[in-house]
């Protein structure tokens, strides 16, 4: 088994107090625990407080654009399909910004992990309504409360058929770390929405906000059963479940078959410009 | 011998099909061929036309004045008339008995002829084609062999009934036409020649250059270029992706691209417009891309199905913060196979985004050629790969080095890790903030290379008077084939040149060819542009000091044709 020291990276310059540090730490615990060597890994991020998160971690790293993140994933999965892939990213970046890339993302069925930290805001910015900040929640750019209503990526993925949809909490890592390997060893897409307290900007959704609400799915909870699973991604209030929500993997992952891919991955094959010469043939 | 068929009718009514077939077996048949397509923005119904025009010898542009109508319905006669030569001919599908009957008219009953000789009236376009080849006295063989090729999957009996109906085409113009004798021909001088267009000479450059992946979001005039990738996806192995919008597509493609590979993406200016925060992305991660970008007449949708020069300012400048790039402006559809082959290059070795910047008007039409010299291309690694990379002790990805090159690995090949980042990093790829590191990456990544690249840009072409020509026609891409034309014409009356640029960013400079001698020494220098505000000329202002003595503009969504460029070239001298 590896070591967790093998992933340190740089210092991280979040706030003091911040949730991502618990998430950062059960990351490299995970990859430990998995012995993912780092050069086998890319971990792809977009902009924000959780983006930053591929330099604090010792791995090949893209750090993109905001919003971005899933786009450059996919491409990399495209013409390399053999590297362990990992999106970290913020609920305004993923489901902001990016959201039309996360609903294509599921579609296409990347073969990939993707870690939204979700702390009901925009910290980076300093504190404005994200996608998933509670309807009415006021802020400096929400002087009247957010007005639209809140964003629910569990119902949305499992509405989208993705072969594994989870939810965890950053105060439970034993957990979060269960899920975290649930997700990377999935075939396909996976979703890990993860509850990650701003103690800077966000004064409602706490870290003891979570902790009286959250509760694990019971065990009996059958993760094959889509509308079981849909029903349950509603519950919302003062008990939250988290969980593996759903989970199957019925469906083909983009990579599969891909004719271009059956010598196996692109940027390891050599080209030559002379096997391509018959191309102009079919101008006479 | 220069002839020109225009073939009109609504959109769905085939005149695709029948100019198709006319280009290949013109060029088969060894003549030269240029073909033009205008076509409006719907599916069905509205006005098009496909124009081929033939000669013996190499030619580059369409011509305003016509030989041969074919009119498939009846608006095309009265819309097209006035272009007819005073020898040319209108085929039309009768409508009633009463129409004129000259010898600038021939009633074909294309679809009767179709049913009765070939047993379906979908030969109709067929019947067309015999026509035309009826007219000028060809021999159907080269016809036939297409035919046969093109219905290689179709039945024997399909086979034989367009072969017959094309037949009874012919025929029946050498029975019906009152004046056969009027379109001489003359022997071409080879019997095969290569008929290709932008779209199709950008997407072979590509596969030949190495290109591994593809992705992009459909937008016209680009959209070619993913269909012919696509088509070869299997046989090359490359990967083309539909994406879900063109922010996706070019983010798609730095991913692919910093996985290892060749990627390339294509657009016209409204998809481009979302792809230049990804263009800067490009920038400061400094991995490779290359871009086409296909104009087509703006603002917003402006006319989505014509052609325009409008995109060149945006090109250029599109993409936030400051970092090398190269914008290509081939003006042929050969310098379009090159510019491709360059442009994978550049972006590979500089670790930039090069551009190829075209438009609907050079990637439709189609252009003849004997063949294109391969051993004109060019193939290197640039990566960082096998033993050089695994046997280095420490890799950096923005490594500092003289000339601002940083060694690119692929991620995974070894236990290197390779980190890029769109902040603003030190040489390991990770974010910085401090002044001295930020001074030290930009002197880095775009002052040295910037220098290095001037020198990778090939001066502009100068043709016609080459000693000390009084007037200077001044252009860039797609105008090439008319203003080529246009000099031959009036080269006969003035002492004139083409200066025409097909490698537009770096400007190039002026130690291979002292261009900007020329223009100082000329008496008149006349900036052509298929834009309303000269941004050509303003560029060459910007980059030069110069400032072309006067302009002409077309922004009507129009190619520039030959007889009225002429005309209004002569009414500037
Ligand atoms: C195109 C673009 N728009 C806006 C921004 C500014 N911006 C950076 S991060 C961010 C939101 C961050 O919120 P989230 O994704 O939830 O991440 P967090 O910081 O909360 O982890 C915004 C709006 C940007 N970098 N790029
Ligand atoms: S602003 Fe919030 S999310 Fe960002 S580092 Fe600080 S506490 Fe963490
Ligand atoms: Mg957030």
């Amino acid at each position: 088994m590896a070591d967790e020291k093998d992933y340190t990276g740089q210092t991280p310059a979040w706030c003091p107090g911040c949730g991502n540090f618990s998430l950062l730490a059960t990351l490299k615990k995970t990859l430990a625990a998995m012995d993912i060597p780092p050069h086998e890994l890319i971990v792809v991020s977009g902009i924000g407080q959780a983006a930053k998160l591929p330099h604090y971690l010792r791995c090949n790293a893209f750090n993109g654009l905001h919003g971005r993140a899933l786009p450059v994933a996919t491409g990399i999965s495209m013409v390399n399909p053999d590297m362990k892939l990992l999106v970290t990213t913020g609920d305004g970046d993923c489901y902001g910004e990016g959201g039309n890339h996360f609903l294509h993302a599921m579609r296409r069925n990347v073969n990939m992990a993707l870690f939204v930290h979700n702390n009901q805001i925009y910290g980076l910015t300093k504190g404005q309504a994200s996608p998933t900040s509670r309807q009415g929640m006021k802020s400096k750019t929400q002087p009247f409360g957010s007005l639209s209503s809140q964003f629910n990526p569990l119902s949305m993925a499992i509405s989208q058929d993705c072969g594994f949809v989870a939810r965890g909490f950053i105060g439970d890592r034993e957990h979060l770390q269960h899920l975290m390997t649930e997700a990377i060893n999935h075939r396909g897409f996976s979703l890990v929405d993860i509850f990650q307290p701003c103690v800077s900007f966000n004064k409602v959704n706490t870290f003891k906000w979570y902790k009286e609400r959250v509760y694990h799915l019971e065990e009996e909870h059958d993760a094959g059963d889509r509308m079981k699973a849909f029903q349950r991604s509603l519950e919302w209030g003062e008990k939250i479940p988290v969980g593996i929500f759903y989970r199957h993997d019925n469906n083909r992952v983009l990579t599969d078959d891909l004719p271009p891919l059956k010598n196996g991955p692109l940027p390891l094959q050599d080209f030559d410009p002379q096997e391509t010469t018959q191309i102009l043939e079919e101008f006479y | 011998m220069d002839y020109s068929i225009r073939i009109a009718g609504e959109a769905g009514q085939g005149l695709q099909t029948i100019g198709a077939a006319l280009g290949k077996i013109f060029s088969r048949l060894g003549y030269h061929v240029f073909t033009h397509q205008d076509y409006m923005s719907r599916v069905r119904g509205g006005h098009n036309y496909y124009q081929i025009r033939l000669s013996e010898k190499a030619i580059s542009a369409s011509r305003d004045v016509i030989h041969i109508l074919v009119a498939l319905n009846i608006e095309s006669i009265d819309m097209h008339r006035l272009s007819l030569h005073s020898d040319g001919i209108i085929l039309y599908e009768p409508q009633n008995d009463e129409e004129e009957e000259d010898e600038q008219f021939l009633a074909t009953a294309f679809t009767q002829i179709a049913k009765d000789a070939g047993g379906n009236k979908i030969m109709a376009n067929v019947v067309a084609v015999g026509a035309i080849l009826g007219l000028f006295g060809f021999d159907l063989q080269v016809a036939e062999e297409i035919i046969k090729e093109s219905l290689a999957k179709k039945s024997g009996e399909i086979i034989e009934g367009n072969l017959k109906a094309m037949q009874a085409g012919s025929d029946y113009v050498r029975k019906n036409c009152r004046k056969l004798d009027r379109f001489q021909t003359v022997e071409a001088e080879q019997d095969n020649l290569m008929l290709i267009n932008g779209v199709q000479a950008i997407g072979a450059g590509a596969v030949m250059s190495g290109v591994r992946f593809y992705a992009a979001y459909p937008m016209t005039p680009s959209t070619g270029i993913m269909v012919y990738l696509a088509g070869k996806a299997v046989d090359f192995g490359i990967i083309v992706e539909q994406a879900e919008d063109e922010i996706s597509a070019i983010n798609m493609a730095l991913g692919a691209s910093y996985a290892g590979i060749r990627a390339m993406t294509g657009t016209s200016g409204g998809g481009f417009a979302l792809m230049t925060e990804g263009v800067s992305l490009a920038g400061i991660t400094e991995t490779p891309i290359v871009i086409a970008e296909m104009q087509r007449p703006g603002p917003a949708t402006g006319l989505p199905t014509r052609t325009e020069q409008s995109d060149l300012d945006f090109v250029i400048h599109g993409g936030h913060g400051e970092f090398p790039r190269v914008v290509l402006t081939p003006g042929t559809p050969e310098q379009a196979f090159y510019a491709a082959n360059k442009a994978f290059d550049l972006a590979e070795k500089y670790q930039i985004p090069v551009f190829i910047q075209a438009d609907q008007y050079l990637g439709d039409t189609e252009w003849t050629y004997r063949d294109f010299d391969l051993s004109d291309l060019s193939y290197k690694d640039y990566r960082l790969r096998h033993k050089d990379l695994a046997e280095l002790k420490d890799y950096k990805r923005y490594a500092v080095s003289s000339d601002g090159i940083s060694p690119m690995a692929v991620p995974g090949e070894s236990r290197h890790l390779v980190v890029v980042d769109s902040d603003e990093h030190d040489e390991d790829g990770h974010i910085i903030e401090d002044a001295e590191t930020r001074i030290r990456m930009f002197d880095k990544r775009l002052h040295a290379k910037m220098e290095r690249l001037r020198k990778e840009i090939s001066p502009p072409v100068l043709y016609g008077e080459r000693t000390a020509p009084e007037i200077i026609l001044v252009c860039f891409g797609s105008t090439y084939g008319v203003i080529r034309e246009a000099v031959d014409i009036l080269g006969k009356d003035y002492s004139l040149a083409m200066l025409h640029f097909s490698e537009v960013y770096p400007f190039p400079a002026l130690n291979e060819f002292d261009y900007a001698d020329y223009l100082r020494k000329a008496r008149s220098t006349v900036c052509i542009e298929n834009n309303a505000t000269g941004q050509f000329n303003r560029l060459l202002r910007a980059e030069m000091g110069i400032a072309c003595s006067s302009r002409i503009n077309r922004y009507d969504g129009r190619p520039f044709t030959l007889e009225s460029l002429v005309e209004e070239i002569r009414q500037r001298l």
